[in-house]
Protein backbone atom coordinates (compact mmCIF):
# COMPACT_ATOMS: atom_id res chain seq x y z
CA UNK A 1 0.00 0.00 0.00
CA UNK A 2 0.97 3.43 -0.86
CA UNK A 3 1.02 6.00 1.96
CA UNK A 4 1.22 9.59 0.11
CA UNK A 5 -2.09 9.01 -1.62
CA UNK A 6 -3.27 12.25 -3.44
CA UNK A 7 -5.96 14.31 -1.90
CA UNK A 8 -9.38 12.37 -1.77
CA UNK A 9 -8.28 8.98 -3.52
CA UNK A 10 -7.90 6.59 -0.22
CA UNK A 11 -12.06 6.57 -0.12
CA UNK A 12 -12.78 4.23 -2.76
CA UNK A 13 -12.01 1.08 -3.83
CA UNK A 14 -11.49 1.71 -7.93
CA UNK A 15 -10.31 5.71 -7.03
CA UNK A 16 -12.43 8.46 -5.31
CA UNK A 17 -12.89 12.17 -6.17
CA UNK A 18 -10.12 14.04 -5.72
CA UNK A 19 -11.96 17.38 -3.79
CA UNK A 20 -14.36 19.22 -6.41
CA UNK A 21 -12.33 19.21 -9.57
CA UNK A 22 -14.43 15.89 -10.45
CA UNK A 23 -10.29 14.58 -11.37
CA UNK A 24 -10.27 11.00 -10.44
CA UNK A 25 -7.11 9.25 -9.29
CA UNK A 26 -6.33 5.44 -9.05
CA UNK A 27 -6.08 4.61 -5.93
CA UNK A 28 -2.12 2.98 -5.78
CA UNK A 29 -1.66 6.68 -6.52
CA UNK A 30 -0.03 6.16 -9.49
CA UNK A 31 -1.30 8.65 -12.50
CA UNK A 32 -0.40 7.82 -16.05
CA UNK A 33 2.75 10.36 -15.94
CA UNK A 34 4.66 8.19 -13.62
CA UNK A 35 4.65 5.41 -16.20
CA UNK A 36 7.73 4.92 -18.42
CA UNK A 37 6.76 6.26 -21.86
CA UNK A 38 8.28 4.03 -23.32
CA UNK A 39 6.33 0.68 -22.27
CA UNK A 40 3.21 1.03 -24.19
CA UNK A 41 5.54 0.83 -27.29
CA UNK A 42 4.65 -2.66 -28.32
CA UNK A 43 1.58 -2.58 -26.76
CA UNK A 44 -1.87 -3.44 -28.71
CA UNK A 45 -5.59 -2.31 -28.26
CA UNK A 46 -8.72 -3.85 -29.05
CA UNK A 47 -9.80 -3.33 -32.55
CA UNK A 48 -13.40 -3.73 -30.95
CA UNK A 49 -12.95 -1.10 -28.25
CA UNK A 50 -11.53 0.97 -30.43
CA UNK A 51 -14.26 0.64 -32.92
CA UNK A 52 -17.02 1.29 -30.23
CA UNK A 53 -15.28 4.50 -28.85
CA UNK A 54 -14.92 6.23 -32.59
CA UNK A 55 -18.30 5.16 -33.27
CA UNK A 56 -19.25 7.21 -30.54
CA UNK A 57 -16.84 10.11 -31.37
CA UNK A 58 -18.20 10.10 -34.79
CA UNK A 59 -21.67 10.46 -33.02
CA UNK A 60 -20.74 12.64 -30.85
CA UNK A 61 -19.59 15.19 -33.68
CA UNK A 62 -22.51 14.55 -35.65
CA UNK A 63 -24.88 16.42 -33.00
CA UNK A 64 -25.40 20.02 -33.68
CA UNK A 65 -23.06 20.08 -37.07
CA UNK A 66 -25.14 21.69 -39.87
CA UNK A 67 -23.22 20.01 -42.81
CA UNK A 68 -20.89 17.28 -44.15
CA UNK A 69 -18.25 19.89 -44.04
CA UNK A 70 -18.67 20.76 -40.61
CA UNK A 71 -18.99 16.91 -39.21
CA UNK A 72 -15.60 16.59 -40.73
CA UNK A 73 -13.93 19.74 -39.12
CA UNK A 74 -14.69 18.72 -35.79
CA UNK A 75 -13.15 15.03 -36.73
CA UNK A 76 -10.22 17.17 -37.96
CA UNK A 77 -10.21 18.79 -34.27
CA UNK A 78 -10.91 15.56 -32.41
CA UNK A 79 -7.12 14.50 -34.02
CA UNK A 80 -5.31 17.47 -34.25
CA UNK A 81 -3.88 17.15 -30.69
CA UNK A 82 -2.94 13.66 -30.55
CA UNK A 83 -0.44 14.23 -34.19
CA UNK A 84 0.57 17.33 -32.23
CA UNK A 85 1.90 14.57 -28.98
CA UNK A 86 1.95 11.99 -30.81
CA UNK A 87 4.99 13.70 -33.04
CA UNK A 88 7.35 14.36 -29.83
CA UNK A 89 6.53 11.23 -28.41
CA UNK A 90 7.52 8.80 -31.27
CA UNK A 91 10.53 10.98 -31.99
CA UNK A 92 11.03 10.19 -28.53
CA UNK A 93 11.08 6.76 -29.09
CA UNK A 94 13.71 6.61 -31.84
CA UNK A 95 16.88 6.00 -30.83
CA UNK A 96 19.27 9.11 -29.65
CA UNK A 97 20.84 9.20 -32.73
CA UNK A 98 18.05 9.42 -35.12
CA UNK A 99 15.72 11.78 -32.97
CA UNK A 100 15.98 14.53 -35.35
CA UNK A 101 12.58 16.21 -36.58
CA UNK A 102 11.71 16.10 -39.97
CA UNK A 103 13.58 18.90 -41.81
CA UNK A 104 12.30 19.23 -45.53
CA UNK A 105 8.78 17.81 -46.56
CA UNK A 106 9.21 14.14 -47.31
CA UNK A 107 11.34 13.44 -44.96
CA UNK A 108 8.17 14.45 -42.93
CA UNK A 109 5.79 12.57 -45.31
CA UNK A 110 8.05 9.27 -45.20
CA UNK A 111 8.16 9.92 -41.51
CA UNK A 112 4.21 9.61 -41.40
CA UNK A 113 3.68 7.16 -43.27
CA UNK A 114 6.25 4.43 -41.83
CA UNK A 115 6.61 5.92 -38.49
CA UNK A 116 2.98 7.26 -37.71
CA UNK A 117 1.01 4.88 -39.28
CA UNK A 118 3.05 1.70 -37.68
CA UNK A 119 2.19 3.57 -34.19
CA UNK A 120 -1.71 3.83 -34.80
CA UNK A 121 -2.89 1.29 -37.98
CA UNK A 122 0.49 -1.49 -36.90
CA UNK A 123 1.25 -1.07 -40.55
CA UNK A 124 2.84 1.39 -43.28
CA UNK A 125 0.22 3.38 -45.37
CA UNK A 126 0.02 1.99 -48.83
CA UNK A 127 1.53 4.72 -50.95
CA UNK A 128 2.84 8.45 -50.65
CA UNK A 129 2.10 10.20 -54.12
CA UNK A 130 2.51 14.10 -55.06
CA UNK A 131 0.35 15.65 -57.10
CA UNK A 132 0.93 15.19 -61.00
CA UNK A 133 -0.96 18.83 -61.16
CA UNK A 134 1.93 21.45 -61.80
CA UNK A 135 -0.56 24.16 -60.55
CA UNK A 136 -0.58 22.66 -57.50
CA UNK A 137 2.93 21.92 -56.17
CA UNK A 138 1.76 21.99 -52.70
CA UNK A 139 -0.51 19.10 -52.47
CA UNK A 140 0.91 15.59 -51.38
CA UNK A 141 -0.76 12.17 -51.28
CA UNK A 142 -1.19 9.58 -48.72
CA UNK A 143 -3.09 6.52 -49.16
CA UNK A 144 -4.39 3.94 -47.55
CA UNK A 145 -6.04 1.18 -49.04
CA UNK A 146 -8.23 0.19 -45.92
CA UNK A 147 -7.90 3.21 -43.54
CA UNK A 148 -8.52 0.95 -39.55
CA UNK A 149 -10.77 3.88 -38.21
CA UNK A 150 -13.35 3.52 -41.53
CA UNK A 151 -12.99 -0.62 -40.84
CA UNK A 152 -16.87 -1.11 -39.50
CA UNK A 153 -17.87 2.04 -41.18
CA UNK A 154 -21.19 2.34 -43.80
CA UNK A 155 -21.66 5.78 -44.81
CA UNK A 156 -25.33 6.26 -45.62
CA UNK A 157 -25.75 6.91 -49.29
CA UNK A 158 -27.34 10.71 -48.37
CA UNK A 159 -23.77 11.46 -46.86
CA UNK A 160 -22.13 9.74 -49.62
CA UNK A 161 -19.44 12.83 -49.19
CA UNK A 162 -18.17 12.18 -45.74
CA UNK A 163 -15.32 9.97 -45.06
CA UNK A 164 -14.57 9.34 -41.31
CA UNK A 165 -11.24 8.75 -42.05
CA UNK A 166 -11.03 13.07 -41.58
CA UNK A 167 -10.15 11.98 -37.87
CA UNK A 168 -6.78 10.60 -38.82
CA UNK A 169 -6.42 13.68 -41.43
CA UNK A 170 -6.45 15.45 -38.10
CA UNK A 171 -4.44 13.48 -36.40
CA UNK A 172 -1.58 13.70 -39.71
CA UNK A 173 -2.49 17.76 -39.81
CA UNK A 174 -1.10 17.67 -35.99
CA UNK A 175 1.95 15.85 -36.85
CA UNK A 176 2.34 18.46 -39.67
CA UNK A 177 1.78 21.47 -37.62
CA UNK A 178 3.91 20.39 -35.02
CA UNK A 179 7.03 19.74 -37.17
CA UNK A 180 6.64 23.57 -38.11
CA UNK A 181 4.98 22.36 -41.96
CA UNK A 182 1.61 24.52 -41.65
CA UNK A 183 -1.03 22.38 -43.90
CA UNK A 184 -4.49 21.63 -44.33
CA UNK A 185 -5.31 17.38 -44.67
CA UNK A 186 -8.31 16.07 -45.65
CA UNK A 187 -9.69 13.10 -46.75
CA UNK A 188 -11.17 11.51 -49.91
CA UNK A 189 -12.78 8.14 -50.54
CA UNK A 190 -11.56 7.47 -54.10
CA UNK A 191 -12.91 3.64 -54.21
CA UNK A 192 -16.31 4.58 -55.26
CA UNK A 193 -17.53 4.38 -58.83
CA UNK A 194 -18.03 8.16 -58.18
CA UNK A 195 -14.08 8.90 -58.12
CA UNK A 196 -12.26 11.23 -56.23
CA UNK A 197 -12.08 13.53 -58.75
CA UNK A 198 -15.58 15.14 -57.69
CA UNK A 199 -14.67 14.99 -54.11
CA UNK A 200 -11.75 17.49 -54.06
CA UNK A 201 -12.73 20.11 -56.04
CA UNK A 202 -9.06 21.72 -56.13
CA UNK A 203 -7.72 18.94 -58.74
CA UNK A 204 -5.82 17.13 -56.22
CA UNK A 205 -7.36 14.19 -57.09
CA UNK A 206 -6.67 14.60 -61.03
CA UNK A 207 -3.49 13.68 -60.11
CA UNK A 208 -4.34 10.45 -57.97
CA UNK A 209 -6.79 9.13 -60.32
CA UNK A 210 -4.36 8.31 -63.17
CA UNK A 211 -4.38 4.35 -63.36
CA UNK A 212 -6.48 4.54 -60.36
CA UNK A 213 -9.08 2.39 -61.75
CA UNK A 214 -8.26 -0.74 -60.26
CA UNK A 215 -9.15 0.59 -57.22
CA UNK A 216 -12.90 0.77 -56.84
CA UNK A 217 -13.06 -3.10 -57.26
CA UNK A 218 -10.63 -4.52 -55.01
CA UNK A 219 -10.58 -1.60 -51.81
CA UNK A 220 -14.08 0.17 -52.08
CA UNK A 221 -12.43 2.03 -48.67
CA UNK A 222 -9.41 3.31 -50.38
CA UNK A 223 -8.73 6.46 -49.09
CA UNK A 224 -6.59 9.73 -50.60
CA UNK A 225 -5.34 12.00 -47.80
CA UNK A 226 -4.49 15.13 -48.79
CA UNK A 227 -1.88 17.24 -48.01
CA UNK A 228 -1.52 20.79 -48.99
CA UNK A 229 1.00 22.63 -47.43
CA UNK A 230 0.85 26.42 -46.80
CA UNK A 231 2.58 28.81 -49.31
CA UNK A 232 5.56 29.34 -46.71
CA UNK A 233 6.41 25.56 -46.39
CA UNK A 234 6.85 25.60 -50.53
CA UNK A 235 8.88 28.90 -50.13
CA UNK A 236 11.36 27.59 -47.54
CA UNK A 237 11.47 24.06 -49.38
CA UNK A 238 12.80 25.98 -52.71
CA UNK A 239 15.08 27.95 -50.04
CA UNK A 240 16.68 25.67 -48.56
CA UNK A 241 17.06 23.61 -52.32
CA UNK A 242 18.86 26.52 -53.64
CA UNK A 243 20.94 26.43 -50.55
CA UNK A 244 22.40 23.09 -50.76
CA UNK B 1 -26.71 -27.57 -50.07
CA UNK B 2 -28.02 -23.68 -50.18
CA UNK B 3 -28.24 -20.88 -48.28
CA UNK B 4 -31.56 -19.36 -49.62
CA UNK B 5 -32.75 -16.11 -47.22
CA UNK B 6 -31.70 -14.68 -44.09
CA UNK B 7 -34.32 -12.12 -42.27
CA UNK B 8 -33.21 -10.25 -38.81
CA UNK B 9 -35.98 -9.62 -36.44
CA UNK B 10 -35.52 -6.92 -34.08
CA UNK B 11 -36.69 -7.41 -30.42
CA UNK B 12 -39.90 -5.39 -30.51
CA UNK B 13 -40.93 -8.13 -33.65
CA UNK B 14 -40.19 -5.58 -36.17
CA UNK B 15 -38.36 -6.55 -40.02
CA UNK B 16 -35.18 -5.22 -39.94
CA UNK B 17 -33.44 -6.67 -42.81
CA UNK B 18 -34.20 -9.22 -45.79
CA UNK B 19 -32.21 -10.46 -48.41
CA UNK B 20 -32.42 -13.58 -50.53
CA UNK B 21 -28.88 -15.08 -51.74
CA UNK B 22 -30.43 -17.63 -53.90
CA UNK B 23 -33.36 -17.49 -56.66
CA UNK B 24 -35.84 -20.23 -57.12
CA UNK B 25 -35.42 -21.78 -53.58
CA UNK B 26 -38.27 -20.20 -52.22
CA UNK B 27 -41.06 -18.38 -53.97
CA UNK B 28 -40.91 -14.22 -54.04
CA UNK B 29 -43.09 -12.59 -51.48
CA UNK B 30 -43.82 -9.22 -50.89
CA UNK B 31 -42.34 -6.60 -48.44
CA UNK B 32 -45.61 -6.27 -46.72
CA UNK B 33 -45.82 -10.08 -46.45
CA UNK B 34 -42.07 -10.51 -45.19
CA UNK B 35 -43.09 -7.28 -42.47
CA UNK B 36 -46.06 -10.31 -41.84
CA UNK B 37 -44.14 -13.12 -41.56
CA UNK B 38 -41.22 -11.47 -39.18
CA UNK B 39 -44.35 -10.34 -36.82
CA UNK B 40 -46.14 -13.67 -36.61
CA UNK B 41 -43.19 -15.47 -36.11
CA UNK B 42 -42.23 -13.23 -33.28
CA UNK B 43 -45.32 -13.94 -31.61
CA UNK B 44 -45.11 -17.81 -32.41
CA UNK B 45 -41.42 -17.40 -30.74
CA UNK B 46 -42.84 -15.48 -27.84
CA UNK B 47 -45.34 -18.32 -26.85
CA UNK B 48 -43.36 -20.96 -27.58
CA UNK B 49 -40.67 -19.75 -25.10
CA UNK B 50 -43.67 -19.70 -22.38
CA UNK B 51 -44.62 -23.15 -23.17
CA UNK B 52 -42.04 -24.17 -20.96
CA UNK B 53 -40.99 -20.75 -18.77
CA UNK B 54 -38.27 -22.23 -16.52
CA UNK B 55 -35.14 -24.81 -17.36
CA UNK B 56 -34.42 -26.36 -14.23
CA UNK B 57 -30.84 -25.29 -13.30
CA UNK B 58 -28.56 -27.44 -13.72
CA UNK B 59 -26.84 -28.90 -10.86
CA UNK B 60 -23.01 -28.28 -10.20
CA UNK B 61 -20.88 -28.95 -7.42
CA UNK B 62 -20.62 -26.93 -4.92
CA UNK B 63 -17.19 -25.85 -5.21
CA UNK B 64 -17.82 -24.46 -8.39
CA UNK B 65 -20.94 -21.81 -7.37
CA UNK B 66 -19.66 -18.56 -5.98
CA UNK B 67 -20.52 -17.92 -2.08
CA UNK B 68 -22.37 -14.91 -1.21
CA UNK B 69 -23.59 -14.28 -4.81
CA UNK B 70 -27.49 -14.80 -5.14
CA UNK B 71 -27.94 -15.77 -8.34
CA UNK B 72 -24.52 -15.82 -9.89
CA UNK B 73 -24.06 -16.07 -13.46
CA UNK B 74 -23.15 -19.59 -12.38
CA UNK B 75 -26.31 -20.47 -10.64
CA UNK B 76 -28.78 -18.79 -13.11
CA UNK B 77 -31.25 -21.08 -15.13
CA UNK B 78 -31.00 -20.74 -19.13
CA UNK B 79 -33.80 -18.15 -20.50
CA UNK B 80 -36.10 -20.32 -22.33
CA UNK B 81 -35.39 -20.87 -25.90
CA UNK B 82 -38.71 -21.00 -27.90
CA UNK B 83 -38.79 -22.20 -31.68
CA UNK B 84 -35.76 -22.89 -33.40
CA UNK B 85 -36.20 -25.20 -36.09
CA UNK B 86 -38.76 -24.94 -38.28
CA UNK B 87 -38.81 -27.73 -41.59
CA UNK B 88 -41.07 -28.43 -44.52
CA UNK B 89 -40.80 -30.44 -47.26
CA UNK B 90 -38.23 -28.18 -49.62
CA UNK B 91 -36.44 -26.04 -46.56
CA UNK B 92 -35.58 -25.77 -43.67
CA UNK B 93 -35.84 -22.60 -41.19
CA UNK B 94 -33.64 -22.22 -38.20
CA UNK B 95 -33.74 -19.38 -35.87
CA UNK B 96 -31.06 -17.75 -33.57
CA UNK B 97 -32.06 -15.41 -30.93
CA UNK B 98 -29.84 -13.15 -28.96
CA UNK B 99 -29.45 -12.55 -25.54
CA UNK B 100 -30.47 -9.07 -26.63
CA UNK B 101 -34.12 -10.67 -28.58
CA UNK B 102 -32.68 -10.29 -32.04
CA UNK B 103 -33.81 -12.88 -34.25
CA UNK B 104 -31.75 -14.49 -37.07
CA UNK B 105 -33.64 -16.21 -39.53
CA UNK B 106 -31.68 -18.25 -42.26
CA UNK B 107 -33.45 -20.14 -44.75
CA UNK B 108 -31.76 -23.38 -46.33
CA UNK B 109 -32.03 -26.30 -47.84
CA UNK B 110 -33.43 -29.57 -46.21
CA UNK B 111 -29.80 -31.08 -46.62
CA UNK B 112 -27.79 -28.04 -45.49
CA UNK B 113 -25.63 -28.67 -42.64
CA UNK B 114 -23.39 -26.74 -40.11
CA UNK B 115 -26.54 -24.08 -40.08
CA UNK B 116 -25.46 -23.25 -36.53
CA UNK B 117 -21.76 -22.00 -37.91
CA UNK B 118 -23.20 -20.29 -40.34
CA UNK B 119 -26.17 -18.24 -38.47
CA UNK B 120 -23.13 -17.53 -35.26
CA UNK B 121 -20.88 -16.24 -38.28
CA UNK B 122 -23.95 -14.40 -39.78
CA UNK B 123 -24.38 -13.08 -36.03
CA UNK B 124 -20.42 -11.71 -35.88
CA UNK B 125 -20.99 -9.92 -38.96
CA UNK B 126 -24.04 -8.46 -37.68
CA UNK B 127 -22.16 -7.28 -34.61
CA UNK B 128 -18.78 -6.60 -36.23
CA UNK B 129 -20.44 -3.73 -38.91
CA UNK B 130 -23.80 -3.15 -38.07
CA UNK B 131 -23.10 -2.20 -34.07
CA UNK B 132 -19.81 -0.78 -34.47
CA UNK B 133 -21.65 1.72 -37.85
CA UNK B 134 -21.88 5.10 -36.15
CA UNK B 135 -24.85 5.95 -38.65
CA UNK B 136 -26.93 2.78 -37.80
CA UNK B 137 -29.53 3.41 -35.47
CA UNK B 138 -30.84 0.63 -33.13
CA UNK B 139 -33.82 -1.13 -34.09
CA UNK B 140 -34.39 0.58 -37.42
CA UNK B 141 -33.32 -1.20 -40.57
CA UNK B 142 -30.83 -1.94 -41.32
CA UNK B 143 -28.52 -0.21 -44.31
CA UNK B 144 -25.21 -0.88 -44.25
CA UNK B 145 -23.18 -1.38 -47.57
CA UNK B 146 -20.28 -2.93 -45.96
CA UNK B 147 -22.63 -5.51 -43.62
CA UNK B 148 -23.78 -6.59 -47.19
CA UNK B 149 -21.39 -6.77 -48.87
CA UNK B 150 -19.15 -9.51 -45.95
CA UNK B 151 -22.45 -11.01 -45.44
CA UNK B 152 -22.77 -11.85 -49.77
CA UNK B 153 -19.67 -13.04 -50.00
CA UNK B 154 -19.54 -15.18 -46.85
CA UNK B 155 -22.84 -16.92 -48.17
CA UNK B 156 -21.57 -17.21 -51.60
CA UNK B 157 -18.11 -19.04 -49.81
CA UNK B 158 -21.06 -21.20 -48.19
CA UNK B 159 -23.16 -21.93 -51.42
CA UNK B 160 -20.03 -23.20 -53.56
CA UNK B 161 -18.56 -25.15 -50.66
Amino acid sequence: MSNHLPAGAGNGGGGGRAGDSGLRYPSNGKTIYHRPLNRTKTAELSKAAFAYLFAEMVSYAQRRVTGIQELEKRLNLQGHPIGLKLLDLLLFREPPRTQLRPLNIIALLHFIKINVWTHLFGRQADRLEKSSNPDTPDEFMIIDNEPLVNAYISVPKEMSQLNCAAFAAGIIEGVCDGAGFPARVTAHTVGDTGGGGSNNGSGGGTGADGGRGEGGEMWPGRTVFLVKFQPEVLEREALIGAKS
Amino acid sequence: MTVFSLVIINKAGGLIYNRTFHEGGLNKISTNDYLVLAGTFHGVHAITARLNPVKSAPERPLSNSIPGVPGGILTRPEPPSGLEVLESENFRLQCFNTLTGVKFLLFTDTTQTNVDVIIRRIYDLYSDYVMKNPFYQLEMPIRCDMFDRKLLSYIREVNNR
